[in-house]
């Protein structure tokens, strides 16, 4: 009898995950489609951070789509920006607003600008895209919930090839400093940039002991592995501390397209038909 | 009995202020920033303060002492600086963030850009150590660029205030107004003179006229306004009258009175601590030949940089002396159409 509810529970939670493989599969499928519709974008970042964003929205961000200013909210910031197709479609598959406007994404008169729009989009808590800035507005955001007495959480998605701007690590020494432990950066390490690989251009190794000596907290986790991102998240939330949290993750640039992966050349580039029909394929065999 | 005296000689003096040199009352911008902020942080308790490692040369140290929960020092990271008070003014909190105008426009300029002015931030960002007047420090420190830099940013508005009396109104005035400003303040201590004419107002978009003619026309900002009333009065006893605007509100701009002066004086000249190129008379200049061409003379640092000296050594160097406006009017009137 014990075995067989631990089996139906086992056949529950497979369903569980199916169901959110599925919602991980759509997800890949919007970006491929809207950036294909775009006819340019930036495909490579945003098809690496899918689990990170996905499990955060589904599990343990707080907000409200029909109040996207609630002031109970958790705060959310796409600190690289260029994975806007990967932001616009977690919004509005969580409800902020209507699916079928992805396919307007870069067009003349879209609210979906190539990069994110504070002043367009509901849901978009400030405008990103120029390298760095939106790692320093969460450290500030965090800084005025905490002067506020509030314990709302500030999570804030970058890039590894990001964190080669100088404001972040100005911006990393004031969060240490400032004790802002309401805060979770999450680092999506998928090892390339825009001229090739990162150690290539300008390593930026040892993350996790780079952000230590800056008196952050670390965890190096597998970025697709949903397991291993849960645990990271319930670690930030639950582990008690005074310091910064940032997640280090381990991802593949292009994740789900085999052509895509690892090829820096997929950073910004949209698909042509043949490419995207090759690419819807293989996400739907997923 | 003695403090009655001194009552009375102060009396003296501001009735005699105008014109007579020895007479001057002097002021800091800074200080009165920093009294407005201590002030302004009783009236707005959700006001907060930012500096980046100068704030005993800001003098936001003031407000600091006064509220130190509610001022936040970033260290020498002005990037970091305008990032955080962004920030910070997302969770419903005024920011007031000062350093010096060269690296709070300079080295900052890009996060004003793309975060604070384009979400319409409500981050105040107050600079003191503008132009040649910082003095000794040299070029490095001597920022002339900063009100061409940051007016070229759609949503950003740009204030210079001459003296410390309208420190204190435009300080107040961006305190209750939402949005993102730029004030422009001057490390020397400067003559204080707008507190004595009884219907000064500041005013967003508007000029406040310090003296009336038809000769020529002075747009004047910063504390180098005080040598164009300084010349204008010179001008007067030898039958020249110009008018003079203190053109305090650099953005948005007093069209309205830049216009009909232009028609009714025929020729305009410019004076301000900042490069020709992008600040006060290019501004004046945009409007001027949009609308009504005269001939205009800019008055301020010839697109070269600064250098180490005394600000008055500086001033008499670039020709930001009241005999300089003397002779450039003279010029002008000799030149005009």
């Amino acid at each position: 009898m014990k075995l067989k509810i631990k089996g139906l529970f086992k056949f529950f939670s497979k369903e569980k995950d199916l169901r959110k493989y599925k919602e991980i599969s759509y997800i890949r499928r919007l970006i491929i489609n809207s950036v294909f519709n775009a006819g340019s974008g930036h495909p490579g970042g945003s098809l690496s951070s899918v689990e990170l964003v996905y499990v955060l929205f589904d599990k343990y961000l707080k907000f409200d789509p029909s109040n996207p200013k609630w002031e109970d909210r958790d705060y959310f910031i796409l600190s690289k920006g260029h994975a806007a197709p990967l932001l616009y479609t977690i919004l509005s598959y969580k409800g902020f607003f209507d699916v079928k406007e992805l396919e307007t994404l870069r067009k003349l008169g879209s609210r979906l600008q190539g990069h994110p729009d504070a002043l367009k989009v509901p849901g978009v808590e400030v405008s990103t895209g120029s390298l760095g800035q939106g790692f320093g507005v969460a450290g500030g955001i965090a800084l005025g919930l905490k002067i506020s007495g509030k314990s709302n959480k500030v999570y804030v998605l970058l890039g590894d090839g990001e964190i080669q701007e100088g404001s972040v690590w100005e911006t990393a020494m004031a969060c240490g400093h400032y004790n802002l432990s309401n805060l979770c950066a999450i680092i999506d390490v998928n090892k390339f940039q825009i001229d090739g690989k990162v150690e290539n251009v300008m390593s930026v190794e040892p993350i996790e002991k780079k952000f230590e000596s800056f008196g952050w907290r670390t965890i190096r986790i597998n970025g697709h592995n949903l397991d291993e991102i849960n645990n990271a998240y319930k670690w930030f939330l639950e582990e008690k501390s005074n310091k910064p949290a940032v997640i280090v993750a381990d991802t593949v640039k292009g994740k789900g397209v085999s052509f895509m992966e690892n090829r820096s050349e997929w950073h910004g580039k949209a698909p042509n038909e043949d490419e995207y029909k090759k690419a819807t394929e293989e996400i739907e065999r997923d | 009995m003695v403090r009655l005296l001194m009552k009375m000689s102060i009396k003296k003096q501001q009735k005699k202020l105008r014109g007579i040199k020895k007479m001057i009352r002097m002021a800091s911008s800074r200080d009165a920033y920093g009294d407005k902020l201590i002030e302004l942080g009783y009236k707005i308790p959700n006001l907060i303060v930012m500096d980046a490692d100068l704030s005993s040369s800001t003098k936001t140290i003031k407000f600091k002492s006064e509220f130190p929960d509610r001022h936040f020092n970033l260290g020498v990271a002005e990037s970091n600086l305008m990032l955080f008070a962004a920030g910070a003014s997302l969770t419903n909190k005024i920011v007031f963030v000062s350093s010096f105008a060269m690296f709070a426009t300079g080295r900052a300029w890009e996060m004003i850009r793309n975060t604070i002015a384009h979400d319409r931030l409500n981050v105040k960002i107050v600079a003191s150590h503008s132009g040649v007047a910082v003095g000794e420090d040299g070029y490095s420190h001597q920022a002339t660029e900063d009100i061409a830099i940051i007016r070229a940013i759609p949503e950003m508005k740009v204030f210079s205030p001459a003296d410390a009396f309208e420190v204190q109104k435009i300080i107040e005035y961006i305190a209750y107004k939402p949005g993102p400003f730029y004030v422009r303040l001057s490390r020397e201590n400067s003559p204080l003179f707008l507190d004595t004419y009884d219907d000064y107002e500041f005013q967003e978009g508007k000029f406040f006229q310090l003296s009336d003619g038809n000769d020529a026309t002075i747009f004047s900002t910063g504390t180098v306004t005080y040598f164009a009333l300084e010349a204008v009065e010179e001008l007067k006893k030898i039958g020249i009258n110009v008018r003079l605007f203190n053109a305090s509100s650099i953005k948005p701009i007093d069209k309205d009175s830049i216009i009909k002066s232009a028609r009714e004086t025929g020729c305009i000249l410019t004076v301000e601590d900042h490069n020709i190129i992008g600040g006060l008379g290019s501004a004046v200049s945009e409007v001027v030949s949009e609308n009504c061409p005269v001939l205009v003379k800019r008055l301020g640092i010839p697109d070269v940089f600064g250098t180490s000296g005394k600000p008055k050594e500086l001033f008499k160097l670039f020709g930001l002396t009241t005999d300089n406006i003397i002779e450039n009017i003279k010029y002008l009137i000799k030149n005009k159409k």
